[in-house]
């Protein structure tokens, strides 16, 4: 597989290690009342679809990024890469910087 | 009727006209006591016991194509019972027992071959790990032998015992484990589940569920709608899609694992041997080709094939354990999908629906359970309670903390 990075262009899967659903970058908020049940949901279980899959790789042999990217996981036909750190703050989490850490 | 020799000779001299097929080409009734769904090992062997050990009046096995088509016909065929923590070893040891006996209740030759597995040590703290399984094993009813490199030596010299970072220490071997003909248990399974009444409906595939008021009434299927009394689902690698549709998502992630074949050859390998610093592991079969195989590719797949990375990855480390594997050439190679787990256990359980039931979780390893994986999920699917081996592999073990990590990886599906 050739994962086209964003920044770097194509570059070979073998590079990367690979996390998991891109669902992860949303970590549930440990102040709420049912934390442990979104802890729980969150560390374990997992949608799975054979499709259309977002999911977290890391360039490890690279620029040390982490890329959020669309893949089929019938085909393993890549359709779009992103950076995640622009993924998490189109999802509107900040870095966690300035709220002391609580994003 | 039964196979034995007498028949064979019989049918020999009449022309092998009385054979006739293994298993009826069953179509759909409108209502079962238990369908489960799931052609392949466990669904078959889950029917069969159903049948045989519980009772069971009358159930089916739904399967979208051929039976035995997934990764009971994909496997590197070898049964073991070698594992560590007490919610594992006990199941296994089950397992391997039935696996000692399966011939003779099911009346059906599946090569079950106790050959023998060497698990390879390359350090001190790895013979030490080493140790403290086979006293595990051995508390738990399994047979475990330390060996040292001599011990190795004699009986695989042609190993890579020098290897300037790997060097082989010794090794733990375990004599009861060994291969078995892998089509032949689903073959085998089906067709005594067929003689005991089961209706196996191929390419029926199940489309959905029907549930109302928080219990399963019955399924729908590309032939029809079953109505069913308890529902069992038994799908290894499409869990998390068969389960979707009763609006499940589950702690499993599906992985392509592939495996090798290399042309025949005169035997030289007459076990199994794991490559303790890599991840690798081969045997010789009855034909005598090299089944090989190693990890899985690393990231979610639903693709039924092999990827060259990872068949340079294998090869690599089998060259550096075995150099004369360079001197084969491979035949085949082949990808199946794997329900890796989040703590690289299975789970046998009840859903929170009532009569929907699950087995799945397997990771690369549900071929050797098939005969107990099938037995306690029976077992669960008659009484609604775990069979006693099976006891640890609930859904909820992560909300509890009581998972069963044997390589202490944590809930990271591709590194188990």
């Amino acid at each position: 597989m050739i994962i086209n990075h964003p920044l770097l262009g194509p570059r070979d899967a073998q590079e990367f290690t690979y996390l998991g659903d891109a669902a992860l970058i949303n970590r549930p908020d440990w102040t709420s009342e049912n934390a442990l049940r979104e802890f729980h949901d969150y560390l374990h279980l997992r949608d799975n679809p054979a499709g259309e899959h977002r999911e977290l790789w890391f360039h490890e042999q690279g620029d040390r990024s982490w890329l959020v990217v669309t893949r089929n996981t019938v085909t393993h036909e890549i359709s779009k890469v992103e950076l995640a750190c622009d993924v998490a703050r189109a999802s509107g989490r900040s870095t966690g910087r300035d709220e002391g850490q609580v994003a | 009727m039964g196979y034995s020799g007498l028949r064979l000779i019989k049918e020999a001299l009449t022309g092998h006209k009385g054979w006739g097929p293994q298993w009826r080409d069953a179509s759909p009734q409108d209502a079962y006591d238990y369908v489960i769904i799931g052609g392949g090992g466990h669904g078959l062997a889950t029917a069969y016991y159903l049948a045989k050990e519980f009772g069971g009046a009358r159930i089916a096995v739904l399967e979208k194509g051929w039976i035995g088509g997934g990764n009971v016909g994909r496997n590197t065929t070898i049964i073991r019972s070698n594992y560590l923590l007490d919610g594992n070893e006990p199941f296994y040891e089950f397992s391997l027992k039935l696996w000692e006996g399966l011939e003779q209740d099911l009346n059906y030759n599946a090569m079950v071959s106790q050959r023998g597995i060497l698990n390879l040590v390359h350090s001190d703290a790895q013979r030490d790990a080493a140790r403290r399984r086979g006293n595990a094993m051995i508390l738990n009813g399994s047979d475990a032998e330390l060996l040292d490199v001599d011990g190795v030596r004699k009986m695989y010299p042609f190993l890579n015992f020098d290897n300037a970072r790997f060097p082989i220490k010794g090794g733990l071997l375990h004599r009861r484990g060994g291969t078995v003909r892998h089509d032949a248990v689903a073959w085998g399974y089906a067709r005594g589940a067929d003689r005991r009444g089961v209706d196996i409906i191929q390419n029926c595939e199940v489309t959905g569920f029907r549930i109302e008021g928080g219990r399963v009434l019955g399924v729908e299927t590309s032939r029809g709608y079953i109505k069913a009394g308890k529902v069992g689902v038994s799908v290894a690698g499409s869990s998390s899609r068969v389960m979707a549709q009763a609006g499940m998502r589950l702690p499993i992630e599906s992985h392509v694992l592939q495996a090798f074949v290399s042309e025949g050859l005169k035997p030289f390998i007459p076990g199994v041997i794991t490559y303790g610093a890599g991840h690798f592991y081969c045997s010789q079969s009855d034909k005598g080709g090299l089944v090989f195989g190693g990890d899985i590719d690393g990231y979610n797949s639903y693709a039924q094939r092999s990827n060259l990375p990872v068949v340079e990855d294998v090869i690599e480390s089998g060259m550096s354990l075995i150099p004369g594997l360079g001197r084969a050439r491979l035949l085949r190679g082949w990808g199946g999908i794997m329900d890796m787990s989040m703590d690289g256990s299975p789970y046998i359980d009840k859903t929170h629906i009532e009569g929907l039931y699950f087995n799945g979780g397997w990771c690369y390893g549900g071929f050797k359970a098939t005969p107990a994986a099938g037995y306690c999920f029976a077992h669960l699917l008659k009484t609604d309670r775990p069979h006693d081996t099976a006891k640890a592999y609930r859904l909820d073990r992560f909300m509890t903390g009581h998972m069963i990590d044997e390589k202490g990886m944590g809930p990271q599906p591709n590194l188990h």
